[in-house]
């Protein structure tokens, strides 16, 4: 076809990032993935937890935990999701998330909210005082034991269950088990479910 | 002539029954009844053990419907059918094979923003998850395909599922549902009617963009040196058309197309640059390439449009409107987000603007590119039929709202680029999916939506082989369709990449074995041509369109022909390249 070759055209000087964004003084900015705890309402019916995982892992959404439970209206569930991402990528995984048409609400947790997990760890019962020891360093309980294995519950934050995991695998960790977060906003403030 | 008209119906001797329905008794009835609530007048489809119940109560009904010889082709058709009239398209399959020949279609449907609606045959509701026969998890594989697939679990509510699924389809940024019927619900008792058509309520359907964000957006195209709109199949959807029409021409402004925005602006309006991305012209890559201010509407900025994000529009700011939220900075970061419907924000855009932006010079160097990049063609003797001459020639015999439906690959390429499109919805082609073989059984479902109206349908020979079992379903139904095979011998796409870019090893490309579509297209009762040369291409072509039914034009192409402009994927869309060697240089 006739026309000028590519290095023979007009160019502007401008340019975009890969996220999209014109790259000049006024637009850029630096995206560094950050936590973002997503706390959505929807219908409770079978088959929403499998509709939002798969959204998550088909638009390649990094999540770090999801849980699912009932709220104070039985038509109604609760989930909370833990997701590592840059900001546009949070903000895309919220608009995802609303579109689901089982999805009532999409709300993001302020950094101060208050979070817990609660985690099972399984260890040797070779020394079951030295356990309850650090069991109680981090406000758990042993909450099963027999000859050969103690099991203790711990309650808390991230970074708390994250230390006491490390703590006890000086007695032969053999078994985890984590439910990730569940996380409310401080305050008198509730999601409104009427949205 | 439909199939309902060659099956008698019991109840054709006695009339009457059109205006007073009678009460539903079971939960198939109930299916048909919200079909005949929402407006429904064909149906595509597929028969099979699952869905029987449903079929049966389609007996008693005024809908008519359209036996298909594929499931695939039904919700290919359906998908046309939802383009040409801007309503969902319906298509019927029954369980396992039957919904998973579905797929293809509603994917397509999913990428593009079509309006289908699936209802699938499942399995009785005792039997789901024992792997029984013709079971599978239809809901599970559609639900990311679609904006929601429902498993209807009861008589008394399948009529409703079905209500809401059709309004969904059609609600806001449309696109495919799925109902998936067990055979007992379908065929459980029931006496509860459906109720009317209506979307869930955690579904918002925004409207009007926000003014205050409109005003600012007005503000920024007016005081523009550059500006362009960008208008996509989003445009088409919400029947925007004319609000674009009036917008650009009163305000002066270069409008560029998505390739589904293809119609919704006259290709031969002078303000037009026809349409962008990776096979797009020369002019409106330059023209988006060099914008500083991009009015982008309904589009979602796919990857074929923009090449690489870092070099897409790169000075331009932009203002976006979308129904979705989801699209706005999903891609391409929008400057100035306008979150409604086409229509509603193309008119408050209109009043908003405070003046035409200033641009007599940005629109002389548009129409400057026109002329140093046009999109032009030889036609050497000593050389096999050039495909673009076939589908020009076409272009200018035909009326102007007539259909062009294609199937993917070089042809369809070369139908959006030489056929002049000017009215929106006569453009019916699979983008996002890139699904070979949509053109047949897509032609069969826009004929039947706009009667009234030539339709042609554009294939290549690897294509139109994927769903050829489809010109039974057209000659059955006679319907007068024009399929021009624009035939290579190859799956030209492919092999247009392997020369470029796999140093030319033809890899399962090359398609020598092809039949003899004139006679392959007899053999089905349709009628069949061949072309060529260059000498007879006019009068097969008025031959074919003369011939009151399906006809079939093989037309034998150069097979060394490519399309160009190109830009290579992720590339930069200014750095187009206008021939083989300019591959080489960017």
């Amino acid at each position: 076809m006739p026309g000028p070759a590519p290095d023979e055209r007009m160019r502007p000087a401008g340019r975009r990032n890969t996220q999209g964004i014109r790259v000049d003084p006024e637009a850029e900015v630096t995206h560094e993935p950050r936590q973002a705890v997503l706390s959505a309402l929807v219908k409770h019916r079978p088959g929403v937890l499998s509709e939002v995982s798969a959204l998550f892992s088909r638009r390649q959404f990094n999540i770090e935990s999801l849980t699912v439970g009932p709220t104070v209206d039985e038509d109604i569930a609760r989930m909370t999701i833990l997701i590592e991402e840059p900001e546009p990528g949070i903000d895309q995984a919220k608009k995802q998330l609303r579109k689901l048409v089982p999805v009532i609400s999409v709300t993001e947790l302020e950094g101060e909210s208050v979070r817990r997990e609660l985690a099972l760890v399984k260890v040797s019962g070779e020394k079951p005082d030295d356990v309850n020891a650090v069991a109680d360093m981090y406000d758990g309980q042993a909450v099963d034991a027999s000859t050969d294995s103690v099991t203790v519950e711990i309650t808390g934050s991230k970074q708390k269950i994250d230390a006491a995991v490390e703590a006890f695998e000086q007695f032969d960790v053999q078994e985890i088990v984590r439910t990730g977060a569940a996380a409310l906003e401080r305050g008198p403030t509730t999601l409104d479910k009427d949205v | 002539m439909s199939e309902r008209a060659s099956v008698p119906k019991e109840d054709e001797e006695s009339t009457e029954s059109t205006d007073e329905q009678s009460p539903v008794t079971t939960g198939a009835q109930s299916v048909i009844r919200a079909l005949e609530n929402a407006g429904a007048d064909y149906v595509f489809g597929v028969q099979g053990g699952a869905i029987m119940p449903v079929y049966d109560a389609l007996y008693d009904s005024d809908i008519t419907h359209v036996t298909m010889a594929h499931e695939q082709g039904a919700s290919h058709a359906a998908d046309a059918y939802g383009i040409v009239t801007g309503d969902p398209g319906i298509c019927f399959a029954t369980s396992g094979p039957g919904a998973t020949n579905l797929v293809t279609g509603i994917a397509d449907a999913n990428m593009d923003s079509d309006p289908v609606i699936a209802l699938t045959g499942q399995v009785p509701t005792e039997f789901v998850g024992n792997d029984a026969f013709q079971e599978t998890d239809t809901v599970g594989i559609t639900q990311p395909i679609t904006k929601e697939s429902y498993f209807a679990a009861d008589s008394d509510t399948v009529g409703d599922n079905v209500s809401e699924a059709f309004a969904l389809a059609n609600a806001g940024r449309q696109g495919p549902t799925l109902v998936d019927l067990p055979k007992d619900v379908t065929q459980g008792g029931t006496e509860v009617e459906p109720k009317a058509p209506q979307t869930p309520d955690t579904y918002d359907v925004p409207e009007e963009a926000d003014d205050a964000a409109v005003q600012e957006a007005a503000d920024a195209v007016a005081a523009a040196d550059r500006p362009v709109i960008l208008a996509g199949g989003g445009v088409i959807k919400a029947n925007a058309s004319n609000a674009l029409r009036e917008f650009a021409m009163e305000y002066e402004v270069p409008v560029v197309t998505t390739m589904p925005g293809i119609g919704s602006f006259p290709e031969d309006h002078e303000l037009s640059l026809e349409w962008a991305g990776m096979h797009g012209t020369g002019y409106a890559n330059m023209a988006i390439t060099n914008t500083d201010c991009l009015l982008a509407v309904g589009t979602r900025f796919d990857d074929r449009l923009t090449g690489g994000v870092d070099s897409f529009a790169p000075d331009a700011e932009v203002v976006h409107v979308d129904i979705d939220p989801a699209e706005i900075s999903k891609n391409i970061y929008a400057d100035y987000p306008l979150v409604g419907d086409a229509r509603e924000v193309l008119r408050q855009l209109f009043d908003a603007m405070p003046s035409a932006p200033d641009a007599d010079e940005w629109r002389d160097q548009c129409q400057a590119w026109k002329s140093e990049y046009p999109m032009s063609y030889d036609t050497p003797d000593d050389e096999p039929l050039k495909p673009q001459y076939v589908v020009e020639t076409f272009s200018d015999v035909t009326p102007d709202d007539t259909i062009v439906c294609t199937g993917v690959g070089q042809h369809q390429m070369w139908a959006s680029q030489f056929w002049e499109f000017t009215e929106p919805r006569t453009w019916v082609s699979s983008h996002g999916l890139g699904t070979m073989g949509y053109g047949v059984p897509a032609a069969i479902g826009a004929k039947l939506a706009a009667p009234d109206q030539e339709v042609v349908c554009f294939d290549g020979d690897g294509s139109f082989l994927m769903t050829v079992q489809g010109l039974s379903v057209a000659v059955r139904e006679q319907l007068d369709i024009t399929y021009v095979v624009l035939n290579n011998e190859a799956v030209g796409m492919v092999r247009q990449w392997q020369d470029g870019f796999y140093e030319g090893r033809r890899m399962a490309s090359e398609y020598p074995w092809i039949p003899q579509f004139d006679k392959l297209a007899e053999a089905f009762g349709a009628r069949g041509f061949t072309l060529e040369s260059y000498e007879n291409v006019e009068e097969t072509i008025q031959e074919a369109r003369d011939y009151d039914g399906p006809s079939v034009i093989d037309a034998h192409i150069d097979p060394g022909e490519n399309v160009f402009p190109m830009v290579p994927s992720g590339g930069d869309n200014g750095l187009f390249a206008l021939e083989e060697d300019h591959l080489d240089m960017i």
